[in-house]
């Protein structure tokens, strides 16, 4: 039964001259690797350049604000409830008079903390989230870090900057499939 | 007084030898990690210094500065003995190879004192070199075994029969060069090959399979088999670590470069390179004798070492082309093929040095 068309035929015979002394295989085989030798390399400068891994990858997070520059977040809990590492926790806070300028909704998450050693960056929070709020940055990593009071990580990082806001191509795997299929091309390479 | 500067001069050109070979040997380990990279499309090493290169130091920092371990049922000073051992034989080799003319230096008028550039010009510089290569099997096999660990013993076997194996062959390739030359002082032979008049032309036989021979000498790939890692782990150094280890491996680099230069001076032309001849008389008629000739010599030199330096680069362009042989095709190759092939090229080099030399000598007549 023929399974796939890859099967090769096994050969025993007796090696020519040319190839039993060797030499003109070992010259093609130095012709190869000379020409791998002045080939363009494909090393990425890691720290000083950055590929670009995609429109959707799951880098670290990012609770968005809207156009405003109010939270979106309204402290449901969905996403704490969606976490399968049980990395996320927070509290939720009812929004006072005067504060409508910096929460959206009357609810609000007076702390949000992301463990981010318990993190394994699946995205189901971004999946889970009714309003929006929370996403995986496809630009930035956690960065490296060697103190406990680094691990968790507060509002305070996690707040979206609206001086440098956070905006990208896609925001869904769908949404991606269908640019990549209208040909719209991938960011290049970023120099940091 | 004259005689004390010229032995000075002598001095410094020995240690100058001494200094660049360990620096060469030092700056392959740099290269090989490059060429490596470049064969593989990568970069390889370029974070320490410019391009990396200051990486040998930080390898040699990092040799220092790891753990020095003996084993507890190693016999003690002989695995202290194998690396230093291995080191001295490397060195040794370096001795009498003719990196260069010589250094004309002008002591009183009219007595010009002519000075090689060479440690030592012995006469029997060839039998020198196999003798002491042949000494170096010791550092190998003393380690190996003294570091009473199969898998070292293992390796210092397969290093000691491969090399005792690719001796004979590599001596005798080399009987059909001194057929020629008569002459066993490499210096001799290099002069002999004036301009570009390189052994090469005559022994393209001879250089294969002392090209070969010197391969499974170095431990080189495709003859790497004492220190296969697939199989031995690390072979005779498996054991071995911090600077006895940078020992073995710094050995292995000077061996690659000593027989680099061996190559290059006993196949192609040494310090000689064509139109050599018009390049002295111009530098003479330009600079004056003494100092027209240093620089003739400086060239010389220079083109010596840019030989060796290709070969060098050979020994790793082959390593990463070339897999591994098993152990009983490299035996095969030794004692089935190149020994046969050797003896013929005698027979065949004989043969036009007795019939064809003077039947091309009376045509040119």
């Amino acid at each position: 039964m023929q399974l796939t068309n890859r099967s090769k035929q096994v050969s025993n015979k007796q090696m020519t001259f040319a190839e039993r002394i060797y030499l003109p295989a070992i010259a093609t085989g130095l012709g190869i690797t000379i020409k791998h030798f002045f080939q363009k390399k494909v090393t990425i400068q890691y720290p000083e350049v950055k590929q670009f891994l995609g429109p959707v990858f799951r880098g670290r997070h990012v609770l968005k604000r809207d156009e405003q520059g109010r939270e979106r977040c309204t402290a449901c809990g969905l996403c704490a409830v969606a976490c399968p590492a049980e990395a996320i926790s927070m509290v939720a806070a009812e929004r006072e008079k005067g504060e409508e300028k910096l929460y959206r909704e009357e609810k609000y998450a007076a702390v949000y903390e992301i463990n981010m050693l318990r993190c394994i960056f699946c995205g189901l929070c971004e999946e889970a989230c009714p309003k929006q709020a929370i996403y995986l940055r496809h630009d930035e990593f956690v960065p490296v870090f060697t103190e406990r009071d680094q691990v968790i990580w507060g509002k305070d990082l996690l707040a979206e900057n609206m001086n440098n806001r956070y905006l990208r191509k896609a925001w869904t795997k769908e949404e991606a499939r269908e640019q990549d299929l209208k040909g719209v091309e991938a960011e290049p390479r970023t120099q940091l | 007084m004259t005689i004390d500067v010229a032995l000075i001069i002598k001095a410094i050109i020995i240690l100058l030898i001494f200094g660049i070979t360990l620096l060469i040997a030092m700056y392959s380990t740099y290269g090989e990690r490059k060429v490596a990279a470049f064969m593989q499309d990568r970069i390889g090493p370029n974070r320490a210094g410019p391009f990396g290169l200051l990486q040998p130091l930080a390898d040699a920092v990092k040799m220092f500065f790891k753990e020095d371990f003996i084993p507890s049922q190693a016999s003690k000073w002989l695995f202290i003995l194998g690396p230093c051992l291995s080191m001295l034989t490397a060195l040794m080799t370096s001795a009498v190879i003719p990196f260069g003319d010589s250094v004309k230096y002008e002591s009183a008028p009219g007595k010009v004192w002519d000075i090689p550039v060479q440690a030592i010009d012995v006469n029997i510089g060839i039998l020198y070199v196999f003798g002491v290569v042949s000494l170096g099997v010791y550092g190998i096999m003393v380690g190996g075994w003294a570091s009473n660990n199969k898998f070292s013993l293992l390796g210092a076997i397969r290093a000691a029969s491969q090399n005792i194996s690719y001796e004979i062959s590599m001596g005798l390739a080399i009987i059909a060069i001194l057929m020629m030359t008569g002459s066993l002082s490499i210096r001799h032979i290099v002069e002999q090959q004036h301009g570009g008049n390189w052994n090469i032309f005559y022994q393209p036989l001879g250089f294969i399979i002392f090209i070969t021979c010197a391969f499974a000498e170095c431990n080189r790939t495709p003859f790497d088999l004492p220190e296969c890692e697939t199989e031995l782990i690390g072979g005779y150094h498996t054991e071995y670590s911090s600077m006895k280890l940078g020992f073995y491996l710094f050995a292995e680099y000077i061996n690659m470069f000593v027989s680099s230069a061996m190559i290059s001076s006993l196949y192609f032309g040494g310090y000689n390179y064509p139109g050599m001849d018009w390049v002295q008389a111009q530098l003479t008629s330009s600079l004056g004798e003494i100092a027209g000739h240093n620089v003739g010599t400086l060239i010389g030199t220079l083109v010596f070492f840019a030989k060796s330096l290709f070969f060098v680069f050979f020994y790793m362009w082959v390593r990463w082309t070339l897999p591994r042989f098993r152990y009983d095709q490299l035996m095969n190759l030794g004692w089935k093929a190149l020994i046969p092939l050797a003896m013929i090229n005698i027979i065949l080099t004989g043969g036009a040095i007795l019939f064809l030399k003077p039947l091309i000598v009376s045509f040119l007549k």
